[in-house]
């Protein structure tokens, strides 16, 4: 009985919460009004719904997307639910969905596993992760990536530490205790940002990569970005790693970080775009923009993939997924900066534009 | 002939009902032996002498020991139970036996209504609140806090439903001998309902066992935390699995499962410990 109930209340929480959702896409997409210039796909004739799941960074990202896109061609349902990158690439090897979003590739043992075949990468968006802190009187911090690691393995654990004052000549640190927050939930965020320190601070770094890591048990734990930011905000001498929207909208400072070539870099979309042009990117598209070369890049920057068999096995459905990650490589990238993403560099959007020729409609 | 034939339909259908009955009984028992078979096969490669005695749980190295967690979800669910009990058994004899009858309705309605609750608006509230605005932090008392405040409406609805079984004789037969109220509640209720009051708790420590959004949101995701200190940050197994799976791999995945399987074994324990006990005090209070 009492099951049924909260069953029905969760039931009814989540209709208005879903709609809600969909006005927000809608009327963002709507402002842009960008609705003509979308391109249509060829007609296939009756209605196809094209499934996807995955990454929750570019979530924001899908979700205008989609808006624009289905409402541009009406036969045309897309449906992305986010669950994690490990999850959407997990459904696509189960070919539960048609396509995946993920922050990180297939490992070359899982892609034997895959049921449908060989993969296309398609990379749609860069980003940010800021160091984001809560220090009163300290409103411009700079980090070199060995302070970085120093301070969330808890090797420092005072803001006055000589390492930090070393990367801050002539500024004033108070003499208080530093409160790391990281993700509670596995996540490409952390994936990518523990992926950086193990590149770039490699003989400091001790916690080694992935979507979850050994944390010293002495620190604070938040739920996605969102509960990361939280805990930064509301907490004196906290520092933590937060996503470039969700740390803008909590209204966080966050530090300007030491790139390869020696500068202290602002994290902005400029910066992490500029960051994709100093990478190196294989011929299937893969890459990693962490740590990237050139002077104006923001080095703590990350991506994030569509992912697709080559060779899809529907007409109307091969051919609407098509045209929906032309979307999102070409007239989609626009919408990119007012989400605070970064479109891709150019040379990296004209290969991804190239490599759609390779998926195969019957 | 008549009576013939009514008896012949009547076994037909006596047939087909104890046929149902037995079809979804068998169900029951197919639908958990086929859980626990299949999450087991998908959880063997990770369980292994060092998932129930390390520390340990790293994805990046392979090594998954299950200790803490196993800690973590006991000793949350211990501070649940010790905090609820008082106050459920407590609003339960209040309710049925000292409260003024106008008060009575309104007092059971609010309970229920506790009751349905999503945990995950618990679990909100309690990063709000408790974390934040109390400065408890993330930690196994905070995690505490919120199970406590999740079964107590559960534990109190049982117990009420228990102690009102109590024969009305008994209970004035014991004032009419002089007892006071609580003399009454010693000598007639509590021997009565004792085996029923044993089973709600148990029902209640099985749930907070389980409960996997509210302890996610405000447990602290700490690894290794084999302590009682009920101050600090820990993790407990259902949250492990709510907050890692999304984006684990082989064999993290497999330690997850096997993670999961663990919690199914040990809440079944609690429940049949449970029965158990509730069977041997009823035995004990109908002999005597």
């Amino acid at each position: 009985m009492y099951k049924l109930i909260a069953v029905s209340a969760l039931a009814a929480l989540c209709v208005a919460g879903c709609n809600k959702k969909k006005e927000e896409g809608g009327s963002t997409a709507a402002m842009t009004k960008e609705d003509k210039g979308v391109a249509k796909a060829p007609e296939s004739g009756g209605s196809v719904t094209v499934n996807g799941s995955g990454s929750s960074f570019q979530k924001p990202y899908q979700e205008v997307a989609v808006a624009a896109f289905t409402k541009a061609n009406a036969g045309v349902r897309i449906n992305y639910g986010g669950g994690g990158s490990g999850k959407g690439r997990q459904d696509l090897a189960d070919q539960v969905v048609d396509f995946a979003g993920a922050d990180s590739p297939y490992k070359d043992a899982d892609l034997a596993k895959n049921k449908g075949g060989d993969v296309l990468y398609f990379p749609i968006l860069l980003g940010a992760i800021t160091i984001s802190y809560n220090v009163q009187g300290v409103d411009q911090l700079q980090l070199s990536p060995e302070t970085i690691a120093k301070i969330f393995q808890r090797d420092i654990k005072k803001w006055n530490d000589k390492d930090i004052a070393a990367d801050n000549p002539g500024a004033k640190l108070p003499d208080g205790d530093i409160v790391v927050a990281h993700r509670s939930d596995g996540s490409g965020t952390t994936d990518n940002f523990t992926r950086y320190l193990d590149q770039a601070a490699k003989d400091v770094w001790k916690l080694k990569s992935g979507a979850t890591v050994e944390w010293p048990p002495d620190t604070q734990a938040g739920n996605g970005n969102p509960g990361v930011a939280q805990i930064v905000k509301s907490t004196k001498g906290a520092i933590g790693y937060v996503d470039l929207s969700d740390a803008k909208a909590s209204g966080l400072k966050f530090a300007t970080v030491k790139n390869q070539a020696g500068k202290f870099i602002e994290p902005t979309t400029d910066s992490s775009s500029a960051a994709g042009d100093g990478i190196d990117v294989k011929d299937n598209l893969l890459f990693s923009a962490v740590n990237a070369k050139g002077d104006a890049s923001y080095p703590i920057t990350y991506q994030s993939w569509v992912i697709v068999y080559a060779k899809q096995t529907d007409h109307a459905k091969g051919t609407a997924l098509k045209s929906f990650i032309k979307y999102l490589v070409t007239e989609g990238q626009s919408q990119l900066k007012g989400l605070d993403f970064s479109p891709l560099p150019k040379g990296l959007a004209d290969k991804t534009v190239a490599q759609l020729d390779k998926i195969q409609v019957p | 002939m008549q009576l013939a034939e009514l008896r012949g339909h009547k076994q037909y259908a006596d047939r087909a009902f104890s046929a149902l009955a037995v079809a979804a009984a068998g169900l029951v028992l197919l639908i958990l032996g086929m859980i626990a078979l299949v999450m087991t096969r998908r959880a063997w490669p990770a369980f292994g002498a060092q998932f129930f005695t390390s520390t340990r749980w790293s994805a990046a190295d392979q090594v998954f020991g299950a200790l803490p967690f196993v800690w973590g979800t006991l000793y949350t669910a211990l501070i649940a139970i010790v905090i609820a009990v008082p106050i459920s058994l407590g609003v339960a004899l209040f309710v049925t036996q000292s409260a003024p009858p106008w008060l009575r309705k309104p007092m059971v309605y609010l309970i229920d209504l506790l009751a349905v609750v999503p945990s995950v608006v618990f679990g909100l509230w309690g990063v709000l609140i408790l974390s934040q605005h109390f400065g408890l932090g993330r930690s196994f008392l905070t995690a505490g806090i919120i199970l406590a405040i999740m079964i107590t409406p559960i534990i109190t609805s049982l117990a009420r439903e228990v102690i009102e079984t109590t024969p009305a004789g008994e209970k004035e037969a014991a004032l009419a001998l002089g007892a006071t109220r609580w003399e009454m509640i010693e000598g007639a209720i509590w021997p009565h309902s004792k085996g029923g009051l044993v089973g709600a708790v148990m029902l209640g420590l099985g749930r907070a066992m389980g409960e996997t959004i509210a302890a996610a949101l405000v447990i602290g995701s700490a690894l290794g935390q084999v302590t009682v200190n009920p101050l600090a940050p820990g993790n407990s197994m259902p949250a492990v699995i709510a907050n890692e799976w999304g984006e684990a791999d082989e064999p993290h995945k497999a330690a997850l499962i096997a993670l999961a399987v663990a919690l199914f074994v040990i809440t079944i324990a609690v429940n049949l410990i449970a029965t158990s006990i509730v069977q041997r005090s009823m035995k004990r209070s109908r002999g005597a």
